[in-house]
C-alpha cells in the first residue's frame, strides 16, 4: 500500500524536519542542547576555579569583575530565553519583559534591604534608610514577612506570575495580537516605572534600593559570595534551559508553536489558544522574575529604570539577533549583544545606541533567522543535515 | 492510483468502532451529563437542524432565514454561485459567526449558538478549510498528533506521552490519507493535494460526527480528485459529512443529495439529477 512513487522525496524530507517519533529524553537532548549544558557546566567549574584558585598575577586568573559580569550575562540569558518562549515559540512579540525581571528584582532587593537591618546611614533596624529619610513610622503592610529570604523568594516568582495572569487574562481573552499588544506591554512597563518612581509606592522612589551588605548572612563584597552568586546564576540558567526545552518539546510546545503559524486553525481543533498563550506568558514572566532575582544582588542596585521601555525592548534584539525560535540561539545572542555593549561602552560610548540599532536592522534584512538561522545554514552546507531544533 | 474500494471502508469500520470506547474522558471543565461530553444525540436521524438562520453583515443578508437539515451519516453536497452564503453557513455551524436570528442544533441536545468554537469542535464538528490550512513546520505525524482527539488542556500536554494504541491510530490514518512515506517531513513541504488530505487525516483524527468540507477538490489533479472522491465516499455513513464544492464533476461523482444555496437561501435541494433539471437552478448557476 502507500504511495510509492513518493519515496525518493522522502530521504529528502529527512533532513527538513525532527523526528517525531523519537524517546522524549533523546528529543530533550538535541543537538544544541549537548553543546549548551556542557559549556555552562564548564563554565560553573572554571570561571570560580580560575577566580578562587588561582593567584591574581597569573594570567589565568579570573577576576571578580569578570565573574560578575559573566553573572550578569547569565541572567541576562535567563531573562532572553524567557522572551523567547513567547515571542520565538508563540509568536507573541512582548515589549515589557524587562517589568517582570525588574518585579523579581525588586522582590529579592526588599530582602537584601531588610537584611542591612540597623547598619544603614541612620542605624534603624526596624526601617530601611529611604523611608527613615521619608519620615515614615512604621514598615508599609506589604513589606511584612521581607526580612524571611523564603517569602522573598516565593515573591520573586509570584509577583511576576501574578501580573502576568492578571494583564494575559484580559489581553488573550479579548484576543488583542500583534502590535496591538505589543503596545500594550509597553504601556504596562512603563505605568509601573511611573509607579515605582514615587516616593509615596514605599520602594524607594528613583533611588531603588541599594548599599545592600549581605545575602543569607553572607557578605556580599566578598568573592567567594560574587562566585557563589554567579554560580547560582549558571545554575538557574543550566535548569531554565532545561525547562524551556521540556515545554517546547511536549504536546504543549507543538501546540504553543501551531499558535504562533496558525492561531485560528489551532482553536478551530479545539485548543483553548486564550489558555495556551496565558501559561506560557505566565511561565516566561516567572522565568524572567527569576532572572531579575539573581541579576540585583550580582549588581548591587534595582531601581525604576530597570522598567525602561527601551530594556524590554533591548531583550527582543538579543533574541532576534540570536535566532527566535531557538533556545540556543536566544541564549547566545544575549551573551554576543550585551558582551558587545560592554566593550562598546567602554571603548566608544557614545556609538552603542547607534550600533544596537543597526545590529538590529541588518540582523532582520540579512539574518531573519538570526545566529542560529547562520549556523544551521552553515551546518548544512558542511553535513547536509539540518540541527535538530532549528527552525524551518 | 489504483482504487482499492474496499480499504477506506474497513478502516471507516476499524475507526468507530475503536473511537467510541478508546476515545478518553474529555476535559474536567464539562461535567458529566452535559451534552457536549455525550456528543450529539441523532436519534431522530438528524445531526444538524439549522432552522431560519439569517446573519447580516452591514445590512448585506449573507444568510436570510436558511433553513437546513443534515441526517445522521449523510454526504450532502452544497452548491452556489459565489456569495451565496457557503462560508457563512460553515462559520455559524462552527461558532465563528453568530446568527442575527434563527436557531442551529447539533443533534438533539446541543445549541450551537450557546457554544465556543473550542467547544463545539470538541463536541464533535469538525472543519476542513477552502485554503488548506495545515501546520506547515509541523510534521505530517505532528500535525496528525495535534489534531487527535485527547485531553486539551495545557498541563496535561506537557507531559502526554502517545500510547501505543494512540501510535497505532496515527499510523492507521496516514495509511488512509496516503501520507505514511511523508511522515517525518514538514506539511509545509506536501503537495497541494498532500496538503487537503493532510487535513481530512486531521479532521479524522478528531473522531468528529459531522464533518465540513470546504472545497477539497480545489487546485487538485484529476488523481487526486478521483482519490478524494474515493475517500469522502468511504467515510460516509460513519461520519455525516457536508461538502461545499464548485466542481459539478466531483459533486456528481460523490453526492445523494445536493443542496442549492442562492442569495443567502436554499434554492433547491434533492437528488442530483432533479436539482440539475431544475430551471431555477440552471438559471443562477449550472447555467453559467
Amino acid at each position: 500500500m502507500g504511495v510509492p512513487e513518493m519515496a525518493p522525496q522522502a530521504a529528502a524530507d529527512s533532513r527538513l524536519a525532527v523526528p517525531a517519533g523519537g524517546g522524549r529524553v533523546a528529543g530533550l537532548f538535541d543537538r544544541p542542547t549537548q553543546v549548551v549544558l556542557p559549556l555552562l557546566a564548564a563554565a560553573l567549574v572554571l570561571v570560580p576555579l580560575l577566580n578562587l584558585a588561582v593567584p591574581a598575577s597569573s594570567v589565568l586568573h579570573v577576576s571578580s569583575y569578570t565573574v560578575g559580569l559573566l553573572g550578569k550575562y547569565a541572567t541576562y540569558a535567563l531573562l532572553a530565553l524567557a522572551v523567547d518562549l513567547v515571542w520565538g515559540y508563540c509568536g507573541i512579540l512582548t515589549l515589557g519583559h524587562a517589568a517582570f525581571f525588574a518585579l523579581g528584582g525588586y522582590a529579592i532587593g526588599m530582602y537584601l534591604m531588610r537584611e542591612i537591618g540597623g547598619r544603614g546611614v541612620y542605624g534603624n533596624s526596624s526601617l530601611p534608610d529611604f523611608m527613615v529619610f521619608l519620615n515614615w513610622k512604621a514598615l508599609p503592610w506589604y513589606w511584612h514577612g521581607f526580612e524571611h529570604f523564603w517569602l522573598a523568594a516565593a515573591m520573586v516568582m509570584l509577583a511576576p506570575a501574578a501580573l502576568a495572569l492578571v494583564f494575559g487574562w484580559l489581553a488573550f481573552r479579548s484576543r488583542v495580537t500583534g502590535v496591538y499588544l505589543s503596545i500594550m506591554t509597553q504601556a504596562l512597563t512603563y505605568a509601573l516605572m511611573l509607579v515605582f518612581f514615587r516616593n509615596e509606592t514605599g520602594f524607594g522612589g528613583n533611588n531603588g534600593f541599594t548599599d545592600f551588605k549581605d545575602i543569607l548572612g553572607f557578605d556580599l563584597q566578598a568573592s567567594t559570595t560574587r562566585v557563589a552568586l554567579f554560580a547560582a546564576a549558571v545554575i538557574a540558567l543550566a535548569l531554565g534551559y532545561l525547562a524551556c526545552r521540556l515545554v517546547v518539546t511536549s504536546r504543549t510546545g507543538r501546540v504553543i508553536q501551531a499558535v504562533r503559524d496558525a492561531e485560528s486553525r489551532a482553536r478551530f481543533i479545539g485548543y483553548r489558544v486564550e489558555s495556551y498563550k496565558l501559561w506560557v506568558f505566565v511561565f516566561s514572566a516567572v522565568l524572567a522574575g527569576i532572572a531579575g532575582a539573581l541579576y540585583v544582588p550580582q549588581i548591587g542596585i534595582i531601581n525604576p529604570s530597570e522598567f525602561s521601555p527601551v530594556n524590554s525592548i533591548e531583550i527582543v534584539i538579543w533574541v532576534a539577533v540570536g535566532g527566535r525560535g531557538t533556545l540556543y540561539g536566544a541564549l547566545a545572542g544575549a551573551l554576543l549583544v550585551n558582551y558587545a555593549k560592554t566593550y562598546l561602552t567602554e571603548a566608544l560610548p557614545e556609538v552603542w545606541l547607534y550600533a544596537l540599532g543597526a545590529l538590529f536592522v541588518l540582523t532582520t534584512l540579512f539574518l531573519p533567522r538570526g545566529v542560529a538561522g547562520l549556523l544551521s545554514r552553515g551546518h548544512r552546507a558542511v553535513t547536509g543535515a539540518d540541527p535538530a531544533g532549528s527552525p524551518r | 492510483m489504483s482504487a482499492v474500494p474496499g480499504r477506506f471502508r474497513g478502516f471507516a469500520a476499524r475507526l468507530s468502532g475503536r473511537s467510541r470506547s478508546a476515545r478518553p474522558p474529555r476535559t474536567g471543565a464539562l461535567l458529566d451529563g452535559d451534552p457536549l461530553v455525550l456528543g450529539p444525540d441523532d436519534s431522530h436521524r438528524v445531526i444538524l437542524y439549522l432552522e431560519e438562520v439569517t446573519v447580516s453583515f452591514d445590512g448585506f443578508k449573507a444568510l436570510d432565514a436558511l433553513t437546513l437539515y443534515i441526517e445522521s451519516g449523510e454526504l450532502r453536497c452544497i452548491i452556489g454561485p459565489n456569495g451565496a452564503g457557503k462560508t457563512t453557513l460553515m462559520d455559524v455551524i462552527t461558532g465563528k459567526t453568530r446568527p442575527d436570528q434563527g436557531s442551529a442544533w447539533f443533534g438533539q441536545t446541543i445549541d450551537l449558538l450557546a457554544h465556543t468554537e473550542p467547544e463545539i469542535a470538541q463536541a464533535g464538528i469538525g472543519r476542513k478549510f477552502q485554503k488548506p490550512t495545515v501546520f506547515e513546520r509541523h510534521s505530517v505525524r505532528e500535525n496528525l498528533e495535534l489534531s487527535m482527539a485527547a485531553d486539551r488542556s495545557v498541563w496535561r500536554g506537557l507531559f502526554a506521552r502517545l500510547s501505543p494504541a494512540e501510535c497505532e491510530r496515527l499510523d492507521e490514518v496516514m495509511e488512509v490519507i496516503g501520507l505514511t512515506e511523508r511522515r517525518d517531513a514538514p506539511a509545509g513541504a506536501l503537495s497541494h493535494g498532500q496538503k487537503q488530505w493532510l487535513e481530512i487525516g486531521m479532521l479524522l483524527m478528531q473522531n468528529p460526527r459531522l464533518l465540513l468540507v470546504d472545497e477539497p477538490v480545489a487546485g487538485m489533479t484529476p488523481q487526486e480528485t478521483e482519490r478524494t472522491a474515493e475517500l469522502l465516499t468511504a467515510l460516509a455513513g460513519r461520519h455525516s459529512i457536508v461538502v461545499v464544492e464548485h466542481d459539478m464533476d466531483f459533486v456528481r461523482s460523490i453526492a445523494r443529495r445536493v443542496t442549492v444555496l442562492h442569495e443567502g437561501r436554499v434554492l433547491a435541494e434533492g437528488p442530483i439529477e432533479q436539482v440539475q433539471a431544475d430551471p431555477r437552478v440552471i438559471e443562477v448557476y449550472l447555467g453559467e
